[in-house]
């Protein structure tokens, strides 16, 4: 493939099938803005979640289908909804919050710049660099430079990116404890306890 | 300007619904002020820049864009962990988690 790249080059999906997921993602991703009750915006992330894992397959990338379902759409979005839960903070009080009319003015400026700004990237040609040496890794290795199935991604991920992926674990370690050690009850009262 | 026809579906066609779809979660999250929903909104961003980088993946051939997936996902776990953690810290404190409430540095 020339290293611009091909962007008009045909995908082989379904424009109908294509445009209605679409449809389906974006109606998900703008009902977890307007939703009022935070669990209604947390089951409209599952939903728009569900779709991009619909839109990984149709690019040909199952495992990463697959992930994005086993870990957003029922991990997080369940940590999402089990800590609305455990605070119940989708009581009346927390819904009256979003009525001020500048950040609604600023919210829709500053929205609309980023939407002319990133089409904007997208329908410029880009120059692309080289090919990471990922590809050449696998051609090396003797494999197709096929991404249709997992080992290619996995060869990319245990050795090119291997230190990466051992700092996330790091990261992941460090995450866990961060939260444990910010969510436990601390047996020292709080400022306000003692001002009272 | 490439020309894009509407029903070859090509690599454009998956960065514009990511740009579209990145645009809603940063106007939600200029807009909401419940920090849970605002998290909702972050993870909508990450979620239109994975579409983004599969996309690469796929119109590139190369397998590097859904390795950088993983790491996407992992940070917005590790994010979301530490995020919720956060939040459940200060409702225990104030009662509410308006953004507006969180103003300052300290508890």
């Amino acid at each position: 493939m020339h290293a611009m790249l091909a962007a008009t080059e045909s995908f082989h999906v379904n424009a109908v099938l294509f445009y209605a997921l679409a449809a389906l993602a974006l109606a998900g991703a703008i009902g977890v803005v307007i939703s009022r009750n935070p669990v209604h915006s947390a089951l409209f992330l599952v939903a728009t979640m569900i779709v991009i894992a619909v839109f990984f397959l149709t690019l040909s990338a199952p495992m990463v289908a697959i992930v994005q379902v086993i870990v957003y759409a029922s991990a997080i979005v369940v940590l999402f909804l089990f800590v609305i839960m455990l605070l119940g903070i989708d009581r009346q009080e927390m819904l009256a919050a979003d009525d001020r009319k500048y950040q609604r003015i600023g919210g829709a400026v500053l929205g609309a710049c980023t939407l002319v700004a990133l089409i904007g990237m997208t329908v410029t040609n880009w120059q692309l660099g080289a090919r990471t040496a990922s590809r050449r890794g696998i051609e090396e290795a003797g494999a197709t430079g096929d991404v249709d199935n997992i080992r290619p991604m996995a060869r990319t991920l245990f050795t090119q990116f291997a230190w990466q992926f051992q700092v996330t674990a790091a990261l992941l370690v460090i995450a866990v404890i961060g939260s444990v050690v910010l969510a436990r009850r601390s047996s020292r009262p709080s400022r306000e306890e003692v001002a009272a | 300007m490439l020309a894009v026809s509407a029903f070859e579906i090509g690599a454009q066609h998956y960065f514009i619904l990511a740009a579209v779809m990145f645009t809603i979660g940063a106007t939600g999250m200029l807009l909401r002020r419940n920090t849970i929903v605002m998290f909702m909104c972050v993870e909508l961003m990450l979620n239109a820049v994975n579409l983004t980088f599969v996309t690469f993946a796929k119109a590139l051939d190369d397998s590097a864009g859904q390795a950088a997936v993983f790491f996407t996902l992992i940070v917005a776990a590790a994010e979301v962990a530490v995020g919720l953690a956060i939040i459940v810290a200060i409702f225990r404190r104030r009662q509410g988690v308006t953004a507006d409430d969180i103003d300052l540095m300290k508890g």
